[in-house]
């Protein structure tokens, strides 16, 4: 008898729900280019997703004030899992999005970009940084570094300055671009013949307690650690190994900024931090400080990070690269999709953004830019 | 009069499989033709193999939390163990077969015995636990299937299969290629799960499900949820049962494991952890324990409630939490069972003088 009653109760709140979903839909606008944004805005990852929304917004409204060709921007949730990205992306295309912006983390990502190379729909993503994600794919490109080149760049930096005698790297195995940063970082310093004298990992889920990897790093004498891991771990971490005595050089990867805006934490425990981002708010140029001023203004401090940066950059490099081709809103993706990757590709396209100057695009979707480390100082990040 | 009511709920037993099995056939043949003619969303065409699997998951997790009455919060393992398993089988027999759907039956095979497999070692605990034991060994189970597949590294080359836990311990060759990578999951995997396939998935999982339930075994397997003590003492033997119960559901939701995952290019390990299983949970217990077509339609409802209510934007997950009580609290509620059931015997009551039919559903009972 359960059943029916069941099923009387669902088939209601189907229906209410479809009849929900068909009434409050926004009002398109119909002269503007249609791109979709996928990312977490709710779950563990939502800080991500919600940065890139909200720097990707401000540039479409810095766009559409502009006059000439207009850009709406429709950005749907996927809780960072793979599985709800497709669902996003099939919403989107229900939309009638012609270009994708997105999706913010790689798990997602990778997920994605598999329909869009087989759908012909043109990728740009601000955040997603395995290699995966554009392997194999020439329609998907990134703003951001890849995991390995981060890596590598890591490597090279800490040998061309002398940073550690002895390195510890501390990763987490649960996570593609902790681990990718890592084993790129590992084998290059084999390369340069710098000292690895500890590997330590934390798996994804029980990320509060990081006493035994550094006495494991401490044991093993590393004056130096670094640290591919996203913020919130690294500000427990910081404060275990104060606790501990333990003061080697960190060394972290672009996960860790945002850790300065991080909620209740003591900025000096993380003095003399260095980190690689791409983007420093407390840049003196105009459009730096633009940017931060109309974000904040809008969405508050406290997301503001290389993320939302990303998200700006992608959006004004979506833009001129339509506005070269003449893109309108009649376009059809498949044929904006093979003109993008014809421009992004060729040698004289360049974009200069908050993430860097003439940043242009390989054949394989990787971003050519040169990365910046940046030591924290005084609570403000300090370009090295 | 006992005859004739024995006879009359085995009718009914077997009109609610028929019901069952029509159910699912009608909605494959409209939905089929629905996409067959385009008419179909992208959302919805989008979700039509992940309600498969979910539903043969389901289906699967009832025969052991509401047949079997043992709680089990693993489930996402087995699935997991499936969906590795078909994903490393299928990169390695992309080349060997190349009919898709004979490659995805095979690797659903491949999938369901090794979850079957390895579900004979977490039987060792099933046969010595119950209740809140056993449902805290099951979720350990879950957790160590998923730890061990982030730090899993498989890869071929011209010499073979290479297993290892990390990238450079395996060695490859340098024609080798990469299949599994520890947290960076699977890629590149092709995509050949399609709605047939799935819909057959289904029907199978039914078949064995449905039946079993009907079986001997099936009312052996009743009898020792109703009571244990009662059921040996008549000479059932609780762990030959157990394990079949435990193993068939394992083994069914290996191959869905492997069906959904030849549905996305890439899959991480993340995926099947602990709120996977008890999102299939949830779908057992909203659509009844031991109600097979509960489970169906619960599974079907809540996958795709989530991108209905993508409306409510931030408050969405809120709404999908508020609706999962609201069912629970209805479904539940005393008043409404008791109209059910009289506005199932005012329906049977035409077919039988109405004496009759008030003692046969007393005794019905």
């Amino acid at each position: 008898m359960n059943k029916k009653v069941f099923a009387i109760i669902m088939a209601a709140t189907m229906m209410l729900a479809c009849l929900a979903g068909c009434g409050s839909k926004a009002p398109s606008n119909t002269a503007a280019i249609k791109i979709g944004g996928i990312g977490p805005l709710t779950g563990g990852a939502a800080t991500y997703g919600i940065a890139t929304k909200n720097g990707a917004q401000v540039a479409v409204d810095e766009i559409n004030a502009k006059g000439g060709l207009q850009l709406e921007l429709n950005f749907q949730d996927d809780e960072a899992d793979g599985e709800k990205g497709v669902n996003a992306y099939n919403n989107l295309k229900g939309w009638g999005m012609q270009i994708l912006y997105g999706c913010t983390t790689t798990g997602s990502c990778v997920a994605v970009a598999g329909e869009t190379a087989s759908d012909r729909y043109f990728q740009l993503t601000p955040s997603a940084s395995s290699s995966d994600v554009t392997a194999g794919k020439n329609n998907v490109f990134q703003m951001c570094f890849t995991d390995p080149n981060q890596g590598i760049a890591a490597a090279d930096y800490v040998a061309a300055n002398n940073l550690g005698e002895k390195i510890a790297v501390l990763y987490n195995n649960g996570d593609a671009y902790s681990t990718g940063i890592a084993m790129a970082f590992i084998d290059r310093a084999k390369e340069l013949n710098l000292d690895v004298v500890a590997q330590v990992t934390f798996p994804d889920d029980s990320n509060t307690d990081f006493t035994t990897q550094l006495n494991e790093a401490k044991s093993a004498g590393a004056d130096m650690m670094f640290l591919p891991i996203y913020y919130t771990p690294a500000s427990l971490m910081l404060a275990q190994a104060k606790d501990m005595g333990y003061a080697p050089t960190f060394f972290g990867a672009d996960g860790m900024d945002g850790i300065l805006s991080l909620d209740g934490f003591d900025a000096s425990l993380a003095e003399g931090l260095m980190l690689m981002t791409p983007f420093n708010p407390t840049a003196t140029d105009e459009r730096t400080q633009n940017f931060v001023k109309t974000y904040t203004e809008k969405y508050g401090a406290e997301t503001l990070n290389q993320f939302a940066a990303d998200g700006y950059d992608c959006i004004y490099a979506i833009y001129d690269a339509c506005v070269k081709n003449g893109i309108t809103a009649e376009s059809k993706p498949e044929e904006i999709c093979e003109k993008l990757i014809a421009t992004f590709t060729s040698a004289d396209f360049k974009i200069d953004g908050l993430t860097g100057t003439g940043m242009g695009w390989t054949t394989l979707g990787e971003v050519s830019k040169t990365p910046m480390v940046v030591e924290i100082s005084g609570g403000a990040y300090i370009t090295k | 009069m006992a005859e004739k009511m024995k006879k009359l709920n085995l009718k009914k037993a077997l009109k609610g499989n028929i019901a069952t099995y029509l159910m699912v056939i009608v909605a494959y043949v409209v939905l089929f033709a629905l996409q067959n003619l385009g008419l179909l969303s992208y959302s919805l065409a989008g979700f039509l193999v992940p309600i498969c699997a979910y539903i043969v998951m389901a289906v699967s997790l009832n025969l052991t939390v509401g047949i079997m009455g043992e709680l089990s919060l693993g489930h996402a393992g087995f699935m997991s163990i499936g969906a590795y398993t078909g994903a490393v089988a299928s990169a390695l027999l992309a080349d060997l077969i190349p009919i898709a759907p004979l490659r995805l039956a095979i690797c659903m095979v491949v999938g369901g015995v090794l979850a079957g497999l390895v579900s004979l070692i977490v039987v060792v605990p099933v046969l010595r636990l119950r209740g809140d034991y056993l449902a805290i060994v099951t979720l350990a189970f879950g957790e160590i299937i998923r730890n061990i597949m982030q730090c899993l590294y498989v890869g071929k080359d011209s010499s073979g299969v290479h297993f290892g836990m990390s990238e450079s311990a395996l060695d490859l060759a340098a024609d080798g290629q990469m299949i599994v990578r520890g947290p960076m999951g699977v890629v590149g995997i092709q995509k050949i799960s399609t709605l047939t396939m799935g819909f057959i998935l289904v029907m199978i999982t039914l078949v064995v499900v449905l039946n079993l339930i009907r079986s001997r075994q099936g009312r052996a397997i009743m009898a020792m949820r109703d009571n244990r003590i009662a059921a040996e003492s008549i000479g059932i033997s609780i762990p030959k049962y157990k394990i079949m119960a435990f193993v068939t559901s394992a083994v069914l939701a290996g191959a869905a494991g492997t069906l959904y995952v030849m549905n996305f290019s890439s899959i991480i390990a993340k995926k099947f952890d602990f709120n996977t299983s008890i999102l299939i949970l949830v779908f057992v217990v909203l659509g009844g324990m031991g109600n097979i077509r509960g489970s169906i339609i619960a599974a079907a409802t809540l996958t795709i409630l989530p991108e209905l209510l993508r409306e409510y934007a931030d408050y969405r997950m809120l709404v999908y939490a508020i609706v999962l009580i609201l069912v629970m609290l209805v479904t539940n509620n005393p008043k409404i069972k008791a109209m059910m059931v009289k506005f199932r015997e005012e329906k049977l009551a035409p077919r039988l003088p109405k004496k009759k039919a008030k003692e046969g559903d007393a005794n019905g009972k």
